[in-house]
């Protein structure tokens, strides 16, 4: 490094000298007397531009032996570490100054994204709205999930209920028996639900809405109205039911000891296995798992949240009705895709409604015509029109559901790929009526 | 259920096969010259794929089974869910992007460079939007960090329940980061305004539909936390929150907010969802711990596990896991081969880096006899991984999060592995 820098700096510095003796060498051969005169004020200043270079020559010899010196000290001080076990990564510069990056934020930019609410209620935005109206609000929105009275459908989460369960053995965590603050639950209706609609509430129905849930956790009346007036005067029911992390206390205090190693107890038994395979996915790749049998398992049962019978037997029928004249391929890999649904939708013999309506003989099936399923308006306006599931119509329903039934409730993104698109229309074939 | 019995079987049919099928290889290969020596191969003779197929590629199919997956069940929707990162499959400590695993409480969604905001407000001197672009020019770190989900092992609080490291322990990876120090940006948009830092807040938030906002306490926030960019060198994958992710290491995994469109600086918590009715763990008297945001001391051996049995019989045997701790560094894995009552102190494969995985291997003799394996971690802090008794006992069973027992996995004199509890 240093070795370079005098090899490179100081020729120039030699070089600069040379072209001079060489341009008054030329001006002494080819000019005459006459012009002497002027040739020596040229020299003179020709010399004068030398001793300049040499000067600036001399600086800049100065200038590297103090990089040198610089250099000597960087590599004294990385010796110094590596000798020490250290290393030459250094956390990222801070300057002092800012880096002059991005650019103020307008308030209207700020407004339309800062919409968090903190549980004094700051943060919140003007307006009301009652548990009667909520109920609508909710029923139109919220129920083909969390079901009419916040209770929760199939899988989906439970918002009411669940009181002084917190200790028992599956304590029923909601809104009601959890929840600490009515700020999250208003923070987080507002921000993130329904699913596969978030943000389109107006502030109006969100107070109504969580008016509403606090009556379906019978917290309040029905005919209780919740504002950015009242809201700080709320206090949850289970508000007092948190404390902050204490591991250190309780436990880090304990379990930082130097471990046994050899008679660490006197035996040892195998008191539970895993060997309740249902609860283990079956496409476990080449996966081998143990040899015991659903017979010799223990007594225990495994506690698997209330994936429903009617789903597991919906989703084993429809491989034996598959119809001849379908490619088995593609079927199967329909039966792929339709994991994406099977959360919503059941097929097979016995399938039923989940949150959404069951697909059996879906084609030539009059659009919004299940029974007992509460369809959307726009689901409803194409039954009345007589309109039905055709491949065409499923595919352009399929790769963009809110662009083809404006206004549908069925929360899914869409099928992005054609094979997909292929594989479901398919497998739906397949399934029986 | 029957169908799923039967499920069981045929799997447990297709392992002693390939086992028998190990054994028969091994005497051919005694008695006679082996054709894929002694034959002129396909791959030796024609030429292979060229430069121009493959621009950017993916795992050989021989390694399909390598792959994430999903326990259907667990939730509603796939769009609001987790899948588990393939660690059986797995060695060293870096997790490729392509099967780390997800959660998303949204779906994973498509945010262009060109699309992507970064807004700094809240109590700073001045509120700041930044666009892609600005990020890269501030100076920048990399660090690898391992990313774990407060309910990795969840399943298991209440006794021994999925056959396989991927499900008990996957959903957890560790890549290395590139990206800038929040206390950068932070100090950009200024903190006088914020006053007295010791007790203030970062309330972080991400651009898909869940937003998924989380308090990060200030003290935190300067220290460790990385807004970064890219990972394992390059850019983060869409299901990971291209283009932009938070790093908060060592903390539990649903901070680390994806697509990160807002950082707040308040005063309080915000005690947003997935700060109360989520990640806050409930004990037996039905009191709950919140802000339990660090991950504490970790182990698990990935193989042999249930979904790699021991394939090759008696003989020399790699027993390999990974250990991490959000506190620092792994100082020493210990390994069980008797369900506990002895151990042995395992080589680790690198010195592990803080926060981050780290390797671990004990190279034995295998006899052939049944083994109860289980491997505790220890680490810089002197902390020893705790047994599953010793956390319900402190806990009780529906804690849901921060379960970081000791596993133990069964292994049958055919190699088959099993996920047991032990007294
Ligand atoms: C398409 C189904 C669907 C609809 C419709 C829906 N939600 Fe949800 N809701 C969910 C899912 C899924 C979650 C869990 C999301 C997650 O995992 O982050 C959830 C979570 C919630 C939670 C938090 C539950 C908890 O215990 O943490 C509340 C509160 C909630 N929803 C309220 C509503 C309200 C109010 C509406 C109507 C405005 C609504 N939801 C509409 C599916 C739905
Ligand atoms: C999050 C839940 C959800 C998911 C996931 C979902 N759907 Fe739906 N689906 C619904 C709901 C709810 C409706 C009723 C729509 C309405 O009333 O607006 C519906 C309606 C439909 C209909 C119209 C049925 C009729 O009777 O007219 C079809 C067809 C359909 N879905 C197919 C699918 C397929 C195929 C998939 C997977 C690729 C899928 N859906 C994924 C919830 C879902």
């Amino acid at each position: 490094m240093s070795k370079s820098l005098n090899q490179i700096v100081l020729p120039v510095a030699g070089g600069t000298a040379l072209a001079l003796s060489a341009a008054l060498l030329f001006a002494n051969m080819d000019y005459g007397q006459k012009k002497i005169g002027a040739l020596e004020q040229r020299v003179e200043q020709i010399s004068l531009q030398a001793e300049t270079a040499n000067r600036r020559a001399d600086d800049e010899a100065a200038a590297v032996s103090d990089l040198k010196e610089k250099i000597a000290e960087i590599q004294a001080a990385a010796e110094e570490r590596a000798a020490r076990g250290g290393d030459l990564t250094e956390r990222a510069p801070e300057s002092g100054d800012k880096f002059g990056l991005g650019r103020t934020a307008k308030p209207e930019e700020v407004a339309a994204w800062d919409v968090d609410v903190l549980p004094d209620g700051r943060g919140l935005p003007e307006g009301k709205g009652d548990a009667y109206w909520g109920e609508e609000v909710f029923a139109e929105k919220c129920a083909s999930c969390h079901g009419d009275f916040a209770e929760g459908v199939d899988n989906w989460p439970v918002l009411a209920g669940g009181f002084d369960t917190l200790g028992d053995k599956d304590p029923v965590k909601t809104v009601g028996s959890y929840w600490p603050y009515l700020s999250t639950v208003f923070d987080y209706v507002h921000r993130s639900m329904p699913f596969g609609e978030a943000q389109t509430l107006t502030a109006d129905e969100t107070y109504a809405i969580v008016a509403y849930i606090l009556y379906s956790n019978d917290l309040v009346d029905d005919d209780f109205e919740l504002s950015h007036e009242n809201f700080a005067a709320f206090e949850m029911y289970n508000r007092d039911g948190f404390v902050i992390d204490d591991r250190p206390a309780l436990e880090y205090a304990k379990w930082r000891a130097e471990p046994c190693m050899e008679s660490c107890k006197p035996s040892v038994e195998i008191t539970m296995r895993a060997t309740f395979l249902d609860v283990t996915p079956e496409d476990g790749g080449e996966s081998v798992m143990n040899h015991a049998t659903a017979d010799d398992t223990p007594t225990f049962v495994a506690a698997a949240p209330s994936a429903g019978t009617d789903e597991v037997a919906a989703e084993d029928a429809p491989s034996v009705a598959a119809s001849a004249s379908l490619d088995p391929v593609l079927v199967a890999s329909g039966e792929k895709v339709f994991k994406k649904c099977g959360a919503c939708h059941a097929v097979g013999a016995g399938a039923k409604n989940k949150s959404g309506p069951h697909l059996n003989g879906l084609f030539g099936r009059q659009m919004g015509s299940v029974d007992g399923f509460k369809y959307s308006k726009v689901f409803v306006a194409a039954q009345e029109q007589g309109r039905v599931w055709d491949e065409v119509a499923l595919a352009e329903f399929l790769a963009k559901p809110r662009s083809y039934m404006k206004g549908t409730k069925m929360a899914f993104s869409g099928l992005r790929k054609q094979d997909d698109l292929d594989a479901i229309t398919a497998y739906l074939k397949s399934v029986g009526e | 259920m029957d169908a799923k019995t039967g499920t069981s079987r045929r799997s447990f049919l297709k392992g002693s096969v390939a086992i028998a099928g190990a054994s028969v290889a091994g005497a051919a290969s005694a008695s006679e010259a082996d054709p894929l020596i002694t034959d002129v191969q396909d791959w030796a003779s024609i030429t292979g794929a060229g430069v121009d197929e493959t621009p950017y590629g993916m795992p050989i199919s021989f390694e399909k089974d390598v792959v994430r997956r999903n326990v259907e069940w667990l939730t509603a929707s796939p769009i609001s869910s987790i899948n588990f990162t393939p660690i059986h499959a797995l060695d060293g400590t870096i997790t490729p992007q392509g099967c780390a695993f997800e959660r998303h409480h949204s779906g994973a969604i498509e945010l262009r460079k060109e699309d992507y905001r970064l807004m700094i407000n809240g109590l700073v001197d001045n509120p700041l939007v930044f666009h892609y672009a600005d990020l890269e020019r501030f100076p920048r770190e990399n660090h690898v960090y391992f990313c774990e989900c407060a309910a990795n092992t969840g399943m298991e609080w209440a006794g021994a329940q999925l056959n396989g490291a991927q499900f008990t322990h996957g959903m957890i990876h560790n890549m290395e980061y590139t990206g800038v120090p929040l206390r950068t940006l932070l100090n950009e948009a200024g903190l006088a305004a914020a006053g007295e830092l010791k007790d203030k807040w970062v309330y972080v938030e991400g651009a898909d539909a869940s937003s998924n906002g989380r308090s990060i306490p200030m003290e935190k926030a300067l220290d460790d936390v990385l807004v970064a960019f890219k990972a394992n060198g390059e850019a983060l994958r869409m299901e990971h929150g291209y283009p932009v992710r938070l790093v908060v290491p060592g903390w539990e995994g649903n901070m680390w907010v994806k697509w990160l469109r807002r950082i707040e600086v308040t005063d309080m918590a915000v005690e947003s969802r997935e700060e109360t009715s989520k990640y806050t763990d409930v004990y037996e008297d039905g009191t709950a711990r919140k802000w339990t945001w660090v991950m504490d001391a970790k182990s698990v051996i990935t193989s042999p596990s249930p979904q790699m049995p021991i394939a090759h019989g008696k003989g020399p045997l790699v027993i390999s896991g990974l250990a991490w701790s959000g506190h620092g560094k792994i100082t020493r894995v210990d390994v069980s081969r008797d369900g506990g009552i002895s151990w042995e102190t395992a080589r680790l494969g690198k010195q592990g880096d803080t926060k981050a995985l780290t390797r671990f291997y004990l190279d034995i003799d295998w006899d052939g006899n049944p083994m109860l394996l289980q491997s505790r971690a220890m680490d810089e802090t002197g902390y020893v991984q705790p047994t599953k008794e010793q956390l319900r006992a402190m806990r009780g069973e529906n804690a849901v999060y921060h379960n970081n027992c000791i596993q133990t996995w069964f292994v049958d004199e055919n190699g088959v592995a099993e996920n047991v509890e032990v007294s």
